[in-house]
């Protein structure tokens, strides 16, 4: 029984991983741009694929450290493009935009490398278990949460000690306010944009090597990384982080005892928080009703 | 009458014949009757939508809940409870209003944004529930075992399970019974409320609309709508499927909405033909066709974002 507990306590704790990172690429957009995107999930696809793409020529670790970048580019490509002409408008115009641009990633996808999934292979050193007692704790999961906790990491540093990071805050909290003080907020938000979904391609290498590749795997994670940002409180990142966690352990602790609930129960505690707390965990007080 | 309202009552009177005249006019155009009784169905859940985006300004994406609910509450009703198709309708109804009544109270301080969020995630636990209690719904084959049931006046008796145009004319009275309701509620002191919530919702409140009582009762209407058409259509295919309250089913009405125009009472009707007919047609020529869809509906945001029916009642004011 303990063994059950520790394995599905591990095994939330590295999904809510996952989902922390999904949900702050999501997060720093919806904070900065007003802008809920539903494409979030065909970018991490995108990301996952580009790695699957290239990994022939330059190695997993390369696949790594390219993939994000260059979905970024494609993120930054797609804003400009897209999203930027909708920002005067009513906000729900560029949800509307991204519900319909996911249509169009997921088929796409679907075209260039085939509806069948493609496995991942990882470096062998990552895909063994590390103790027969613990034999879920595969180096890998555990390389994945040290990825998630740098990447957490960085982020949070640039946003408190660079110039821009603190500018992207501001914004976050006033963007009129920080355009009349003379900062370039179309560059800021294209910035903001691509940080995001560098995010999320980071989150496609690393799904992929867990759990390979399909088209559509984008939109089942989509809906955890949303209730991680509603549970931990819209505005704030760290909210954020608590919230993508929290569900993660919640869903692998009722997979063990009412296995059927343990996709429900991450909205039921959605449901909790916003009767009891509806700014959620961390959420700055209105935020949510703007 | 004025010009305007000559117009207006031509118009009215077209989209009306051509309705009543659907399974006449639409098989020698290669339709068929049972396509037209889509168009409807679907139709009048993205009008169901639209009366609370469009003429609210806010937009739910968990509304296939509704309908969905709808759906499971017409079939189950028609499973093991009645034999009489209308009774079943109005559990269905039933089901998907209060739902939505209760749901809506918990979702209507939100705005924007994260209106729709919070919609979408609860949407999605109805999604589950219907999907994870197999027991009674089915599960992922979703609820069989049922039949809509030929209308039973006492003294007559009309086919509408195997005359597919008898059926097209009980959903198209329903319909009407339901447009008729929004178009009432549109007119009435509480409509012109909502659509001052819409243009201005801070004007309105020191105005004394009681703003979150307002939109929770349009919620609230809207969900019963939506669940009336969700009904409609586990009666079309006497079957309810899991999918019905995914939100991607919400998107595909919200589609319809927002390509036929949100903010015009006939446009998610229009979105709707549009929508079912490249359907129809465009999944039988290849399988991604839904990144047509999708690449339409983003030109539509991108250059049109007052849909079609606005913008051909802009081009003729222009």
């Amino acid at each position: 029984m303990t063994q059950l507990l520790l394995f599905n306590i591990t095994n939330g704790l590295i999904i809510g991983a996952f989902y922390v990172l999904m949900a702050l690429g999501l997060s720093l957009i919806l904070n900065l741009s007003n802008v809920i995107n539903f494409a979030h999930g065909g970018f991490l696809v995108l990301g996952g694929y580009i790695a699957y793409t290239i990994t022939p020529y330059v190695g997993f670790w390369g696949g790594l450290l390219i993939a994000p970048p260059l979905t970024a580019l494609i993120g930054l490509t797609v804003e400009r493009i897209l999203i930027r002409p909708l920002y005067g408008r009513d906000p729900l115009y560029s949800l509307l935009l991204t519900f319909g641009l996911a249509f169009i990633i997921e088929d796409g996808t679907r075209f260039i490398w085939g509806a069948q999934g493609k496995p991942v292979t990882v470096p062998a050193f990552l895909a063994k278990p590390l103790s027969i007692d613990f034999f879920f704790i595969t180096g890998y999961r555990l390389f994945m949460v040290a990825v998630v906790a740098v990447t957490v990491t960085l982020l949070f540093a640039f946003l408190r000690y660079t110039r821009i990071g603190v500018r992207i805050r501001a914004g976050t909290l006033d963007l009129e306010t920080v355009s009349a003080l003379g900062i370039n907020v179309r560059a800021l938000r294209s910035l903001n944009f691509a940080a995001g979904i560098f995010l999320a391609g980071l989150s496609g290498v690393l799904a992929a090597g867990q759990l390979g590749l399909e088209p559509t795997m984008g939109t089942g994670l989509l809906m955890p990384s949303f209730i991680a940002i509603i549970v931990g409180g819209v505005g704030s990142l760290t909210g954020t982080l608590l919230g993508g966690l929290l569900i993660g352990v919640a869903s692998g602790l009722t997979a063990v005892f009412f296995p059927a609930a343990s996709e429900a129960v991450i909205y039921v505690m959605m449901a909790v928080v916003l009767l009891i707390r509806p700014r959620g965990l961390l959420g700055e007080e209105g935020m949510m009703s703007t | 009458m004025s010009g305007e309202q000559t117009r207006k009552f031509v118009v009215l009177a077209a989209i009306w014949l051509a309705l009543i005249f659907a399974p006449y006019w639409i098989v020698p155009l290669g339709g068929y009757t049972a396509l037209a009784t889509r168009v409807l169905v679907l139709g009048l859940a993205a009008m169901s939508l639209n009366f609370l985006l469009g003429f609210t300004g806010v937009l739910s994406f968990g509304h296939a809940a509704y309908f969905g609910l709808g759906a499971y509450g017409t079939g189950l009703a028609l499973k093991f409870m009645t034999g009489s198709t209308p009774l079943s309708l109005v559990m269905g109804m039933l089901l998907g209003g209060v739902a939505g009544g209760l749901l809506g109270a918990l979702i209507v301080r939100r705005r924007g944004v994260y209106f729709a969020m919070v919609t979408i995630a609860f949407g999605q636990v109805f999604y589950y529930i219907a999907f994870q209690w197999s027991s009674l719904t089915g599960g992922d084959d979703g609820l069989r075992g049922f039949s809509r049931q030929p209308l039973d006046f006492g003294f007559f008796q009309i086919d509408i399970l195997s005359n597919t145009n008898y059926f097209y004319y009980f959903v198209l009275a329903c319909f009407a019974l339901a447009v008729a309701a929004m178009g009432i509620i549109l007119r009435s002191p509480f409509g012109r409320g909502m659509i001052a919530i819409r243009e201005n919702e801070r004007r309105a409140r020191f105005l004394g609309v009681p703003i979150e009582r307002h939109i929770w009762i349009a919620f609230t209407l809207s969900c019963f709508f939506i669940a009336l058409a969700g009904g409609l259509y586990a009666l079309v295919n006497n079957f309810a499927d899991p999918k019905g309250l995914h939100y991607s089913q919400s998107g595909d009405f919200v589609m319809m909405a927002v390509m036929g125009g949100m903010r015009t009472f006939w446009g998610p009707l229009l979105g709707a033909v549009v929508f079912v007919v490249l359907q129809d047609y465009l999944s039988s020529v290849t399988i991604n066709w839904m990144s047509f869809v999708g690449m339409l509906f983003v030109l539509v945001v991108l250059f049109f974002p007052r849909g079609l029916l606005g913008f051909i009642r802009r081009k003729r004011e222009a």
